[in-house]
């Protein structure tokens, strides 16, 4: 299972043809208590770089871009209930949402995992 | 929240700054200060932590000062003040605190302060003041140019302040300082804890009963240490800080008063005395007499945003058949509330509570009902 990640601290974990996006441990730490989480419509197509869902801390709204082009194809809905659930397991069931990609292509444009680790040090 | 520093000038530091790096806060520029916004336990817990038990918090940015009458007189020192705010500064009894605010000659708010009158033997004719870090340094230029022949503004910044919030501060107080645990609200009386001298006040700015005490700023880390070894008491940063105060209600000044609001439009008709009320004699006090008289066409409501989404700073408020009415000025998640909070400016005509408007979210307009102040009922010692 691949895994990459943006410079504003999105990931994209690679199944088949799509992807979970969500934000990383470092971006939730940051972020500090998640409070909100707006998601998009299923069915809605997104650019790369463009705004795919907003996370809220209690101090601000944060943009969480699309890592990658394609189609909303599943959104976390649980994540209403208990928005949390970013802080508490970001890389898992704090998922954002499934994109399914136009352009396998864009990948290869994002940080592998020891990239983004490298990244997050020279913050 | 976190005001941009000025890039060409390095950060101050409170006298407590390596405290909070020593507990692991994270620091933020905020009012030209290095200020902990938060702890390793994050904001949610330290609000919560503030309601159930008692909250310590740094707020040594703050301006101290003292004006001082050379004729030891407090009518002298009292007139000096009352001719720049709208608070009855003369019927203060010796150790009694108010809050005020410093007006423009429109009746715009230059600033909001705390004013005491210094009841410690051989300060007879001594007020104390306490303004915003971000304003201290335009306040005192503005109050030296008005005071008169005979009163001096003496600046106090080498003393550290700090707040203990919330339910269990009387109790951790008592433990310290039994005298100042019997205080009344907003009064104030000076003591020794641990052998340092305070100046403590019944008073703050989350809607708890707590107290906030003035020291020396080389004594505060050793003060700091001495309310943090109870284990009712945890520190607690600037985000926290600003939950607590919105969901109280209380204003913050650069957000919901400025110099484009007038008191009364801000809701703090309150902090007028009768006396002054009828009398006038302070800067904009026309302005001020004429929308007690008439009501002022925006006055500050407290909204209720339906949903999980928060309004912050800067969201248009709409009635919902889509007429501008007004912009929120501060807004957030509400962590006692359990639910985003808001206050903001409206048309007179859409301020009664209850009313149905919308603000605008990133686009979208989010239903809200006018509601009732405060979010979260105060809890003062009366």
């Amino acid at each position: 299972m691949t895994t990459r990640y943006t410079k504003d601290h999105e990931y994209i974990r690679i199944e088949g043809d799509a992807g979970i996006v969500g934000i990383t441990d470092y971006a939730q730490s940051q972020l500090g208590d998640v409070v909100f989480v707006e998601l998009p419509s299923v069915g809605k197509t997104v650019n790369k770089g463009d705004e795919a869902a907003v996370v809220e801390s209690v101090k601000a709204a944060s943009e969480v871009y699309a890592p990658v082009s394609g189609e909303v194809v599943e959104v976390n809905s649980d994540l209403e209930a208990s928005p949390g659930t970013v802080n508490e397991d970001p890389t898992g069931r704090g998922w954002f949402l499934k994109i399914r990609l136009t352009n396998q292509g864009e990948l290869d444009g994002l940080l592998t995992e020891e990239q983004y680790q490298d990244f997050v040090k020279s913050l | 929240m976190a005001e941009p520093a000025r890039a060409d000038e390095p950060l101050l530091k409170t006298p407590l700054h390596a405290e909070h790096v020593a507990l692991g806060a994270r620091m933020v520029p905020f009012a030209g200060y290095d200020m902990p916004v938060q702890y390793p336990t994050g904001i949610l817990t330290e609000h919560n932590w503030t309601r159930d038990h008692a909250g310590l918090f740094d707020v040594s940015h703050m301006g101290q000062a003292f004006l001082i009458a050379e004729d030891k007189s407090h009518e002298t020192v009292a007139r000096a003040l009352e001719a720049m705010i709208p608070a009855d500064v003369l019927n203060l009894k010796p150790n009694q605190q108010r809050y005020s605010q410093l007006l423009a000659d429109d009746g715009g708010i230059l600033d909001d302060l705390m004013v005491t009158r210094v009841g410690a033997p051989g300060h007879e004719g001594w007020l104390y003041l306490v303004v915003n870090a971000s304003m201290k340094e335009q306040d005192y230029a503005h109050i030296e140019a008005r005071l008169p022949a005979g009163v001096t503004l003496k600046r106090k910044d080498d003393l550290g302040l700090m707040a203990l919030q919330g339910p269990s501060a009387a109790a951790v107080m008592a433990a310290k300082a039994p005298q100042a645990a019997e205080l009344a609200f907003m009064m104030s009386t000076d003591v020794q804890i641990d052998g340092i001298w305070c100046h403590i006040s019944r008073s703050g700015y989350t809607g708890e009963d707590g107290f906030e005490i003035s020291c020396h700023g080389n004594d505060a880390p050793g003060l700091w240490r001495a309310f943090l070894a109870n284990p009712e008491v945890k520190p607690i940063g600037l985000g926290a800080r600003d939950s607590l105060r919105l969901e109280a209600g209380l204003c913050l000044y650069g957000h919901d008063i400025d110099t484009t609001t007038s008191p009364i439009e801000a809701g703090l008709i309150w902090s007028i005395q009768k006396r002054r009320r009828e009398e006038g004699g302070f800067p904009g006090a026309e302005r001020v007499q004429r929308e007690i008289k008439d009501g002022a066409s925006r006055v500050r409501v407290g909204l209720k945003p339906e949903g999980r989404a928060p309004a912050r700073e800067g969201a248009v408020i709409a009635t919902p058949d889509g007429r501008e009415v007004g912009i929120v000025t501060s807004g957030g998640f509400g962590p006692t509330v359990n639910g985003p909070v808001a206050m903001g400016y409206v048309s007179k005509d859409v301020s009664a509570v209850g009313t149905d408007l919308h603000l605008i979210v990133r686009g979208k307009p989010i239903p809200a009902k006018v509601a009732a102040m405060p979010f979260a009922p105060h809890r003062y010692k009366r």
